[in-house]
């Protein structure tokens, strides 16, 4: 076991595998099962906890810190992702206290766009390896990341390889994702396990793990081009691994809840599952995101709501 | 600044508290004739609430000749259909007070509002809905094309769910067209008089629903009063004798829910954890104030230490604290009596060598309350692990094989519930067939549905409520001649 | 039973108890003498202590284990093999009967008839009784529910002191065919139609330990019986003194026991429902979550 970086004297909670296909097999499916309705009703149930007042204010700066603003769309132009960019350093041109948000978050050919518009204010984050499908070769996806990362992107949102996955071959993911890893060099890399194709939590609890062992510094739920995308129970169970990774290995991974996320109220739902879940450690943007474009909008909206007493309306924060 | 949740307090002001409440019988407020009061209490903030009236042997027997009245007048005879939309009235009122019923549960009672928000008013509201379809269907409920009412029936019901007790005894003695004379804690009244007022506003025929308050000496009263037809009891196991004796050579139909000390079951191979989440369920749900709480942990050895962490890492997120905050996951204790119960066996537990892990949780100045515990090196013959603590204590013990786990389980003079986790189906279902408990959760743990029998084996009691087999409580049995 | 027509001398048998599968002899050593309804003497039976009680309680407990182990296709098998036997010992039974009970020949062997019958009946509900007592409940959740009906354990019967065969074999059968296993007190007057079935049940593949019978004096044995904390159940069908029974309620709810009290004019030849097998099963809940 090469490139994961933990101590192999680590016993707990389970003995951690080598990268050979046996054992990555061994010890994914001995990993505990997911009992999906428990698992959802956990999720609910930390639904109801009730946000106010400064509470609230800091939940809802702590979100927008954690926003990955997002456009990935064959649509998408080089004005576009200006506008995206100056939206992401100055959220709320009216309210200067407003926090940036985490970064933006792009198509690899845009990256260099990107970078150029936040110099080094914020994170631009590429998607590569063939995203969303990831249905290309090995040497395709290494370019991908490769140039996304000359271009200036310092974080690479990968895809797994989820037909390997779901076939069993659990070993080939995994060097996809050290491979990857590598081409990444100092950039952080995100694997994205597109939770609504795994299907089971079973799938998504086995999946942090490979990725993990395999050298990701966060997991993603999704792609965001994949309906269901994140979801509370898919977000909890992916906070139960990182949680225990560290008990294992004593090293962080992020989680980054991407697609779906809309509201303030649906965003402040995640930190409690983050808070919970994982712990206090984790509610910062170096572990956590959002994956998200709209969402940022109804957060300012709170926010402005919240500064001034009364009700925002929509024509009161930027389109972009 | 870290996340740390602001005080969510629900509205108060949805209800509003009288400062005194009479008995309701035969359709209205009365006083008793004693003129005898007692208080009840916020047992989050020692403050009291209201005085109730406390009923004596004449207000007893007022209360019983009303629901006889009312049963042979006008209940007993009124075809089922009928029965079936008073029922359906109560029902969409309770949904309609619901926020109401809610606080003013946990006010009395000390319970988080997120419980008696979330899962007792619903069930009550269900409760009634269940059984209100059942009125005019109870020839197919399997006791003959015909069965009838028994008559009165006097109902006797504790003060860890005073409400959805309420809805156990009262829907199904209604739907099968008893009248009843219900006697609701003396710590908790509240709810059950409020259910009064719901049947004012629903028009049920006076005398149908009595709701008398008083202590044990109503409830004995009560039970024993010669015009009464039939008696159900949920408490402990204890009065449940003492009643068992009193009725013994009488001709009244008897069901008793009483104590329990369940185990919970933890294979190696379980969903840890939705396991761990069950456990905290199985024992610190409503303050662990529970009968089918799990209050026995038996846990695989070679998980046994995972477990037992992953729990104390669990229960340091439990927030203890004002019942009426929606974030509050332990509420308090019902009473100072029932604390000092807890305070003694949590006692004699360390006293006895088990060790003890308290979560550490800020406790109120004011009020009566207990932080969540763990025992761990509880044995079988630990009084932690026989008696029934009723409280947010779990003792852990431990097994080595599916046949040991069945042993330790049933060791016990209690058979309400249990729960097994495990990913294997085929072990559920051969553990589910040995123990000897009425309720087995599989992989859950307290969950409730009014289609679903409830009650127990052995000492835990016997009659079930709830489901078809439920209805059997309030029928009269086959005729055999 | 007494002179052979031949002028033989016949053989007479000696009555027992029977408990955990084995014809012992009270362990106190007494027996009491059973005469005919016309008073004429028929035989010695032996009159049950509380030791004897004590034992048949043990060899209950051990035979509940097999019995409600058993499939309830077995249990129906067993059950119907009883029957075949007795149709077998018909004749003995019909002469049981009428010494027992005195009458006509007639309603004698009308009873016998009426008592394999039942059995009959009772065999066929083994495989039913969960269909019928069970059900799927649809709960507001992801979850399947079900309830079945299941033994309570150990059920100590009286048997009527009037009725005695049929009576007798109305409280064994409701209580065997779900799964409990009996120890019953035979009608005290009335034994020995209780006995000579022991000797069917001896040889109908019933489980050693699933159906004990004592016979003696029921006022002896229940005070220790409805005390013993190994007892699930007791059916008073057969106590005619209401103060005893009262006193057996009591004595019973120390370990909450099942009661069913004594029936109120009981009709042992009517169809007898469903209500003396409820009375002695539990309602078992299980929920399951259902996900992926």
């Amino acid at each position: 076991m090469s490139s994961a970086g933990y101590s192999r004297q680590v016993s707990l909670p389970h003995a951690l595998p080598d990268s050979s296909p046996a054992s990555l097999r061994a010890f994914l499916l001995g990993l505990p099962g997911v009992d999906e309705v428990g698992a959802v009703s956990r999720a609910a149930m930390l639904g109801t906890r009730s946000i106010k007042n400064d509470t609230k204010a800091w939940a809802i700066d702590t979100a927008i810190s954690m926003v990955d603003l997002t456009t990935l769309e064959g649509m998408d132009t080089v004005g576009k992702v200006r506008a995206l960019c100056a939206k992401a350093l100055r959220p709320d041109p009216t309210d200067a206290t407003a926090p940036s948000v985490a970064a933006v978050c792009v198509y690899g050919d845009l990256a260099g766009v990107a970078r150029e518009a936040v110099g080094d204010g914020l994170h631009v984050a590429a998607v590569a390896t063939a995203f969303p499908s990831g249905r290309a070769s090995l040497d395709v996806k290494l370019i991908d990341t490769k140039e996304a990362v000359a271009a200036g992107a310092d974080e690479i949102d990968m895809v797994i390889d989820r037909g390997a996955f779901l076939s069993g071959e659990y070993a080939r993911v995994f060097d996809e994702i050290v491979a990857v890893k590598q081409a990444c060099g100092h950039a952080h890399l995100k694997v994205i396990l597109e939770t609504g194709e795994l299907r089971t939590l079973d799938n998504v609890r086995r999946a942090s793990w490979l990725a993990m062992l395999a050298g990701a510094d966060f997991i993603k739920t999704s792609t965001g081009k994949v309906t269901p995308a994140a979801t509370p129970p898919v977000t909890l169970v992916m906070l139960e691994a990182v949680r225990d990774f560290e008990a294992a290995t004593g090293r962080r991974i992020g989680v980054k809840a991407a697609g779906g996320i809309r509201t303030s109220k649906d965003a402040i739902k995640y930190l409690v599952l983050v808070k919970e879940t994982a712990g206090d450690p984790w509610l910062t943007p170096d572990l956590f995101r959002f994956g998200a474009s709209t969402l940022l909008n109804d957060l300012l909206l709170q926010r402005q709501r919240l500064a001034t007493g009364h009700y925002s309306g929509p024509d009161y924060v930027t389109i972009d | 600044m870290t996340f740390e949740y602001a005080p969510a307090p629900e509205s108060r002001s949805v209800v509003n508290i009288a400062a005194r409440y009479g008995l309701f019988i035969d359709g209205s407020f009365v006083e008793s004739s004693s003129g005898a009061t007692f208080p009840t209490i916020n047992p989050a903030t020692e403050e009291v609430l209201s005085e109730v009236a406390e009923a004596g042997a004449d207000d007893v027997d007022r209360a019983v000749r009303a629901a006889r009245r009312a049963y042979e007048e006008v209940w007993g005879r009124m075809p089922g259909r009928d029965r079936a939309k008073y029922l359906f009235r109560i029902a969409r009122l309770i949904q309609e007070r619901s926020r109401e019923l809610a606080v003013l549960e946990s006010l009395d009672n000390g319970k988080p509002i997120r419980e008696s928000r979330d899962v007792d008013l619903p069930l009550v509201a269900a409760h009634f809905f269940y059984h209100a379809g059942w009125a005019d269907k109870l020839g197919h409920a399997g006791h003959g094309p015909d069965p009838q009412p028994l008559g009165v029936a006097a109902q006797v019901i504790p003060w860890n769910f005073p409400l959805l007790m309420l809805a156990w005894k009262i829907a199904p003695a209604l739907a099968c067209g008893n009248t009843v004379v219900l006697k609701p804690a003396e710590t908790t009244p509240l709810t059950a008089l409020l259910f009064a007022e719901i049947c004012q506003q629903a028009d049920l025929p006076p005398g149908v629903v009595n709701i008398i308050t008083g202590a044990g000496e109503t409830g004995r009263l009560l039970v024993e009063h010669p015009g009464v037809d039939k008696v159900a009891f949920t408490g402990s196991t204890e009065v449940g004798k003492t009643i068992l004796r009193s009725l013994a050579g009488s001709s009244k139909r008897l069901t008793l829910e009483l104590g329990g000390k369940a185990a919970n079951i933890v294979f190696d191979d379980a969903p840890i954890d939705e396991a761990v989440e069950g456990v905290v369920n199985g024992i610190y749900f409503n303050q662990g104030h529970v009968c089918c709480a799990g209050s026995r942990l038996l846990v695989q050895e070679s998980i046994a230490d995972e477990i037992v962490d992953a729990l104390k890492r669990r229960l340091g997120t439990l927030r203890l604290g004002d019942p009426l905050d929606k974030n509050t996951d332990i509420g308090a204790i019902n009473s100072s009596e029932q604390l000092a119960r807890i305070a003694a066996l949590v006692s004699s537990g360390e006293a006895e060598g088990a060790e003890r892990w308290s979560a550490p949780c800020d406790i109120p100045e004011r009020g009566w309350w207990f932080p969540p515990t763990v025992f761990t090196g509880v044995t079988q013959a630990h009084r932690i692990a026989r008696e029934e603590i009723f409280g947010p204590v779990l003792s852990v013990l431990t097994f080595r094989t599916p046949d040991e786990a069945i042993e330790k389980a049933n060791n016990t003079p209690y058979g309400l519930s249990a729960g097994i986790w495990t990913e294997k189906g085929s072990r559920i279902l051969w553990m589910a067939e040995r123990l000897r408990a009425g309720v087995i959760w599989a992989n859950t743990f307290n969950r409730f549905d009014p289609t679903s029998p409830f009650g127990g084996y052995k000492e835990s009691g016997f009659g079930r409520e709830g489901g078809i087999q439920g209805l059997g409580a309030y029928l009269t049995k086959e005729v055999t001649r | 039973m007494t002179e052979n027509p031949t002028g033989r001398l016949d053989v007479r048998k000696t009555y027992k108890l029977f408990v955990g599968g084995a014809f012992p002899r009270s362990e106190s050593g007494r027996t009491y003498e059973v005469t005919a309804a016309d008073g004429t003497f028929l035989a010695n039976a032996a009159k049950a202590s509380r030791k004897d009680a004590r034992d048949a309680v043990l060899a209950a407990r051990k035979g509940f284990g097999a019995w409600n182990a058993a499939t309830a296709y077995n249990r129906c098998q067993v059950l119907y093999r009883i029957a075949e036997v007795m149709e077998g010992r018909r004749d003995q039974f019909v002469a049981d009967v009428l010494a027992a009970e005195g009458g006509s020949a007639a309603a004698a062997a009308d009873q016998v008839d009426a008592a394999i019958d039942r059995w009959v009946w009772y065999a066929g509900w083994a495989d039913k009784l969960a269909q019928v007592l069970g059900s799927a409940n649809p709960v507001a959740g992801p979850y399947f529910n079900f309830s079945v009906p299941e033994p309570t354990g150990v059920v100590v019967a009286v048997a009527p002191q009037d009725s005695s065969l049929l009576g007798l074999i109305s409280v064994i059968a409701p209580a065997v065919v779900s799964g409990n296993a009996v120890i019953v007190i035979a009608s005290t007057a009335r034994p020995l139609p209780a006995i000579t079935l022991t000797e069917v049940l001896a040889t109908s593949d019933v489980p050693g330990g699933v159906i004990n019978v004592l016979t003696g004096d029921p006022a002896e044995m229940m005070p220790w019986l409805a005390t013993h904390a190994d007892v699930n159940a007791i059916d008073l069908a057969g106590i005619t003194d209401a103060d005893l029974a009262v006193s057996l309620e009591r004595d019973a709810a120390g370990t909450v026991k099942r009661v069913r009290r004594p029936d109120r004019d009981p009709n042992w030849s009517a169809d007898p429902g469903l209500s003396r097998i409820r009375d002695f099963v539990e309602t078992k809940t299980v929920w399951h979550p259902m996900g992926v």
